[in-house]
């Protein structure tokens, strides 16, 4: 079947790209792109691995396709770090130990991101809620959460 | 990849979603695409031509009307968790979208999504069964407006025909300061429930009950009415419902049954679950006064 033409912003770029209609969004990210740090785990939606933010929302990319970017804003976990210097959340997840398997991380980091710009200052149920959606079949979610709640603490002090 | 292949194509008003409906074979409308991107990438499913009605505006959006409101079938669930005007006016339906799947599901899946693919522990059309909802259907021949009451056909199945779309769903809002109620029972937050009951409760201002609603999903191949035990709880006070023809009534379901779990445990859930939804419905009539 013949490819469309996506221009999209991806990361703050903008970036122009064709893509076959039947490839999902992480498929296209990680293939076409070169992007993997978006991760699939299930790609029928379960594990939320592959959540990337479209125009500002949380999203699973395996239950999007490629072609319905078309216009819209990407960010992935790449996107996250700046300079060389990890994002407040990042750094977060670094200190408390929320970066366990790694695997499931890129997921985690950006349900989270998306989350805490529109809930400031969560609570602890809050936050277990937000990621309900991403499965840790490791140790748990401790460290993850305790991640989320200091970045906002951090955030929320600041002048 | 893993979708099978398809013919995509992205319709931007009504009318070519209808055209593109009247003269394609083997079609698959994609709203949010949170039950239908899964079975594409399982290859379950495999459309000759995908139709992405996700860049319709007119068929998203909640109106407020004469008498009602309106929600666009491709309203996201997000949006309808965020509406003041549902907080407010069908207040039922956010307690209920607060369960249905997570945020990454809930930013993309839509309501007319939910009640066409029509999973019988689907919470949404569960709750328009409630609330006497009006499914707005577009097809060849025009608009047609169809009773919940018709909506549902049995397991996965709708009132619309190949050629028919859904473009809104109407809901007539209880009187303010109406009791509801709503409890579910899923393994894990955010899965689908095995089963779930809604309760809604209208009383005067002696408390004594004027109108009332009981439902129970995920019990049957589609959402059930109990109707007798909705007519022998008016006329009781508020204060003191009898529970007992609401458990009767639990107890003469028809259940579905599966591996995971047998008939007798979902019509268990329904009767501890009507309880539930029911005491909460009085409670919450007690504090919107
Ligand atoms: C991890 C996960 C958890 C979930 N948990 C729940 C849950 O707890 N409760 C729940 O109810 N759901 C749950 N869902 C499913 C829910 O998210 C979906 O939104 C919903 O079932 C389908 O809506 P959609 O907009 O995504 O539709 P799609 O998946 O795009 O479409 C579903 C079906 O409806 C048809 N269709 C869609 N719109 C129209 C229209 N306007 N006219 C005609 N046909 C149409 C499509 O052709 C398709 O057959 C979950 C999904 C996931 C991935
Ligand atoms: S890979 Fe997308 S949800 Fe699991
Ligand atoms: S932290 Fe990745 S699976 Fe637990």
């Amino acid at each position: 079947m013949s490819e469309r033409h996506l221009s999209f912003t991806l990361n703050g770029e903008r970036r122009e790209a064709n893509a076959d209609p039947r490839m999902h969004l992480a498929d296209f990210l990680r293939h076409g792109l070169g992007l993997t740090g978006t991760h699939v785990g299930c790609e029928h939606g379960v594990c939320g691995a592959c959540t990337v933010i479209v125009d500002g929302a949380p999203v699973r990319s395996c239950l999007m396709l490629a072609v319905q970017v078309d216009g819209c804003t990407v960010e992935t976990v790449e996107g996250l770090a700046k300079g060389g210097e990890l994002s407040p959340l990042q750094q977060a997840f670094a200190n408390h130990h929320g970066l366990q398997c790694g695997f499931c991380t890129p997921g985690m980091l950006m349900t989270l991101e998306a989350f805490l710009r529109v809930t400031p200052s969560p609570t602890e149920q809050d936050v277990r809620i937000a990621i309900s959606g991403n499965t840790c079949r490791c140790t748990g979610y401790q460290g993850i959460v305790e991640a989320a709640l200091t970045t906002t603490a951090a955030k929320g002090s600041r002048p | 990849m893993k979708p099978p292949p398809f013919q995509y194509h992205r319709p931007q008003t009504r009318e070519e979603l209808g055209a593109l409906l009247a003269n394609l074979d083997n079609v698959k409308i994609l709203a949010g695409g949170q039950s239908l991107m899964p079975m594409l990438n399982l290859r379950v499913v495999a459309p000759d031509h995908l139709i992405d009605i996700n860049r319709i505006p007119e068929l998203a959006g909640i109106r407020e009307t004469t008498d009602g409101i309106e929600i666009g079938a491709m309203t996201r669930q997000a949006d309808i968790l965020a509406s003041p005007i549902i907080r407010d006016r069908l207040p039922l339906l956010a307690r209920a979208l607060e369960h249905v799947g997570h945020i990454q599901t809930r930013s993309r899946g839509t309501i007319g999504g939910s009640c066409c693919h029509l999973d019988p522990s689907a919470e949404q059309p569960a709750i328009c069964a409630a609330l006497d909802a009006e499914f707005v259907a577009i097809g060849p021949k025009g608009r047609r407006v169809i009773a919940a009451a018709d909506w549902f056909q049995g397991m996965l199945q709708s009132a619309l025909d190949d050629l028919e779309f859904l473009e809104a769903v109407r809901f007539k809002p209880w009187a303010k300061g109406h009791g509801y109620g709503f409890a579910e029972y899923a393994r894990r937050h955010g899965d689908f429930a095995i089963s779930g009951a809604a309760a809604l409760l209208e009383a005067d201002g002696g408390g004594s009950i004027t109108r009332a609603a009981l439902l129970v999903f995920g019990v049957e191949e589609a959402p059930r009415r109990l109707s007798e035990a909705e007519a022998a709880l008016v006329g009781q006070n508020i204060g003191e419902i009898a529970l007992a023809p609401i458990l009767d009534a639990a107890r003469a379901l028809h259940p579905m049954e599966d591996v995971q779990v047998t008939a007798d445990y979902r019509r268990h859930l329904a009767g501890t679950l009507l309880g539930r939804a029911v005491r909460e419905a009085c409670v919450s009539r007690e504090q919107r006064q």
